[in-house]
């Protein structure tokens, strides 16, 4: 396998010389890597070209921080055993090829539909919920329509009194088809697109986009402009964590903590209208581009706006982790532990509140992040707590890291477009860590070297399964709190 | 003449101020936001707009439904009726009225919980399901408070229970002990935080707001209202049992105890708003910790009275 180009995140590969097993050694080339140190990132399916057996794609991230890439191939029509019961989680990926390519998955324990893709909507109302029998058990429905403005998403709860003792969470109400369509659209196009798959994730998904198009098309980005991305990239983490924290105090009624981060949430998002024009940083960054200036004005913006929020925050974390109340109502509650996190394949924030240390920004090498570390924000608690502090903790962080990068950047005069040719026969791996966690790209392009395929992957796929596991044992009245602790996609799940 | 006139001024407040309790919380909440929060009186306008409006009733629901929220609001009424505002008087009274007076809200409820299961929603039911684990739990605080003033001043009718004879100090510590057991009523009756949140949009976590989930138009506007009526008179108790005046006492006097307990129902509504801005809701299973508090210190009360008195040696 020959490794074209090393962008920092983005692993690209000629198709020819990429690892192609056959069906039964991928087999025993997964049972290894699952059951050894590597850690598993994504199983994604992409159709061969001669109507054969589609392609199994594997992502791993190697002990020593190096992305694995392989492919394996089954016979047309032999059957592709699970390994869901030795693995589970392997479980959400099993379910998306079993439901993308009609791949058989025999012997898998929850073979349920994940986003009904490519079926009868009518179909829906009929899926196989996970019941309990009993004349005292209490069945909750809730949604896909919600008291809130949220996303659709049906929630079943099995309980006895208040107790929850079973939640099955039921997705795939938006139908918006993202992977069909990002293949339709011209490549300039494309942009605008995925910032728009998980609207809140806009500049991880934009910059996972952006590595991948550079590195098949050989163009090479400025280390400044490395770094103004980063920057976008934890503005974003700032922003959104901020809001969850705003979230969670209005999910346990505490009004201080409510309105104080909320506030300060829009500070962080008007300084990324400053710098570009948009509250959520959407068309800051394109392939092989910047659309906006790095000046002097923006470096002295950012200070003062960050050391703004660096100042507030000190009292309101103080109120809100002091206040016996907030103690009291989220610690314990809904705790994932960290043999469960390992084994059901949680990532990204939620992972790191159990003690794990999955974050791709300290795991990589290269990029940014390995010239200038960022520290890792693990709490070993797994409960709704440590979710709170995970977030706390990694403003800081990234508060932190965004002045140094900030101050060592140099003035960047906004870039023109660069003319994008892609490789042909190529694939490409890109992952950026989101707030939430991995977000994963997969392009292929033919001959022509048009896109030829396209996966995204969102760190809600993995963590739904996660989040409904910590609700397991506590009482329904502490769902709400759970579910925003956890704050996952409905539309990246969806796609 | 003189019942005539606190006839009127008792009915004047129930009419008032239930809309600008509801209006004080509110502020003093948006205060502590940041926020300038809504005029005053604008729960008012609230039902004014809801009664313009046309209710829709979900198919499943029976005649229970409909008539749950007049039932709510009609023993909100009855029972304010029977309570004292200002100490030593309400427009009606009779022996074992503040009995009564518990019942007649228990009423109430057990048709805010059946007009909540007839809408078949599994919220609902499950907020009727806390509501009666509530109420069970505040009842014995609410009744051990009353019974303890009804021993303590020897009389039976309610008017008249606020107005213990015993010495000054220990008026002082029966009052003061007592309307804390009673306020910690006041905040699960009236579903305020930390034993329950109304503004929040969560239906798995929700008590009362759940329970209104399916009333619209007037009679949401009815059901809000009666809240707001049995929050003030619970506080109308409170303000009776802190007030150091009575209408007994003259004309100036009488005028003095009025004044007092509308400053006292303001600074109670302001007492709540401010529990709501500082402190976050409970977990569910920790709301028996805070009646157990209420009944403790009802209990403490109790004992230190019939030690005082002699009655324990």
């Amino acid at each position: 396998m020959t490794l074209i180009t090393n962008h920092a995140n983005a692993r690209l590969t000629a198709l020819d010389e990429l690892t192609t097993h056959d069906y039964p050694e991928f087999q025993t080339e997964m049972r290894q890597r699952l059951a050894g140190d590597d850690r598993l990132v994504s199983y994604f399916g992409a159709p061969s070209p001669a109507d054969a057996a589609p392609f199994l794609h594997a992502v791993f991230i190697a002990q020593n921080g190096e992305l694995v890439h392989f492919r394996g191939r089954g016979e047309p029509g032999a059957n592709v055993a699970s390994l869901t019961s030795e693995f589970p989680e392997m479980h959400c990926f099993e379910r998306e090829l079993h439901e993308q390519y009609g791949l058989d998955m025999a012997g898998h324990p929850w073979l349920k539909p994940i986003r009904f893709e490519g079926r009868d909507i009518e179909q829906m109302n009929e899926y196989p919920f996970y019941k309990l029998k009993g004349k005292e058990v209490h069945e909750v429905a809730v949604g896909p329509i919600h008291a809130g403005v949220i996303e659709p998403g049906h929630f079943r709860f099995m309980c006895f009194g208040e107790k929850v003792y079973h939640l099955e969470i039921h997705r795939g109400y938006q139908h918006r088809g993202v992977e069909k369509l990002l293949l339709k659209a011209p490549l300039r196009s494309l942009p605008p697109l995925i910032e728009s798959v998980v609207g809140d994730s806009a500049v991880a998904y934009s910059l996972a986009h952006c590595r991948a198009i550079e590195a098949l098309a050989d163009l090479d980005v400025a280390a400044d402009v490395e770094r103004i991305r980063s920057i976008g990239l934890e503005l974003e983490r700032v922003a959104m964590h901020l809001g969850g924290l705003s979230g969670m105090a209005t999910d346990i009624a505490y009004l201080p903590g409510s309105t104080s981060y909320g506030r300060l949430r829009t500070t962080v998002i008007n300084l990324s209208m400053r710098l570009c024009g948009s509250r959520f940083g959407r068309s800051w960054f394109r392939p092989g581009e910047l659309r906006f200036p790095f000046t002097q004005t923006h470096r002295d913006d950012i200070r003062q706006s960050l050391e703004l929020v660096q100042h507030d925050i000190a009292f309101i974390n103080k109120s809100f982790t002091e206040s016996r109340t907030v103690n009291h109502r989220l610690r314990t509650i809904c705790h994932l532990s960290k043999e469960v996190a390992l084994e059901i394949g949680v990532v990204g924030m939620a992972s790191r509140a159990c003690g794990l240390s999955r974050d791709l920004r300290t795991e990589m090498r290269g990029g940014v992040y390995e010239e200038h570390p960022i520290p890792l924000v693990s709490e070993p608690t797994g409960d709704c707590w440590a979710r709170g502090m995970v977030r706390i903790r990694e403003i800081e962080a990234s508060i932190n890291w965004m002045l140094a990068q900030s101050d060592l950047a140099h003035d960047v005069d906004a870039g023109t477009p660069p003319q994008i040719t892609l490789r042909p026969n190529c694939g490409v791996v890109s992952l950026e860590e989101g707030w939430r966690g991995e977000v994963m790209q997969y392009l292929e392009t033919d001959a022509n070297g048009d896109i030829a395929h396209y996966k995204v992957q969102d760190p809600s796929l993995r963590n739904w399964f996660g989040m409904a596991q910590a609700v397991k044992n506590n009482t329904i009245y502490d769902f709400p709190i759970c579910n925003k602790s956890f704050d996952l996609s409905y539309c990246g799940n969806d796609l | 003449m003189k019942y005539a006139l606190l006839t009127a001024f008792h009915i004047a407040v129930l009419l008032i101020a239930p809309i600008y309790v509801v209006g004080v919380i509110n502020r003093v909440k948006a205060y502590w936001a940041g926020r300038r929060g809504p005029r005053l009186n604008q729960s008012f306008f609230d039902m004014l707009r809801l009664m313009k409006k046309t209710p829709v009733y979900s198919e499943v629901t029976s005649w229970i439904f409909p008539v749950s929220s007049t039932i709510v609001l009609a023993t909100a009424v009855t029972a304010s009726l029977i309570t004292p505002i200002v100490p030593g008087f309400a427009p009606f009274g009779f022996p074992g009225d503040f009995v009564a007076f518990a019942y007649i809200l228990g009423l109430g409820k057990l048709f805010m919980m059946l007009g909540a299961l007839d809408t078949g929603s599994p919220f609902e039911g499950m907020g009727a399901s806390r509501e009666a684990t509530y109420s069970a739990l505040a009842e014995p605080v609410l009744l051990l408070g009353l019974g303890t003033l009804a021993w303590a001043s020897g009389a039976t009718s309610f008017q008249d229970l606020v107005i213990p004879d015993v010495s000054l100090g220990m008026n002082i510590g029966l009052r003061i002990g007592i309307a804390l057991a009673l306020y910690v009523v006041l905040l699960i009756e009236a579903a305020r935080i930390p034993a329950d949140d109304p503004t929040t949009h969560l239906e798995l976590t929700m008590v009362h707001e759940v329970m209104i989930l399916d009333h619209s138009g007037p009679e949401l506007g009815i059901v809000q209202q009666a809240s707001a009526l049995k929050m003030t008179v619970l506080m109308g108790v409170i303000a009776a049992v802190l007030n150091p005046f009575s209408v007994s006492a003259s004309v100036v006097g009488a005028c003095l105890a009025a004044a007092a307990s509308i400053i006292l129902i303001g600074l109670l509504a302001a007492s709540v708003g401010l529990v709501e801005s500082l402190i976050a809701r409970f977990r569910f299973q920790a709301l028996p910790l805070l009646t157990l508090a209420g009944f403790v210190v009802v209990m403490f009360v109790l004992i230190i009275f019939n030690v005082g008195q002699g009655h324990i040696q």
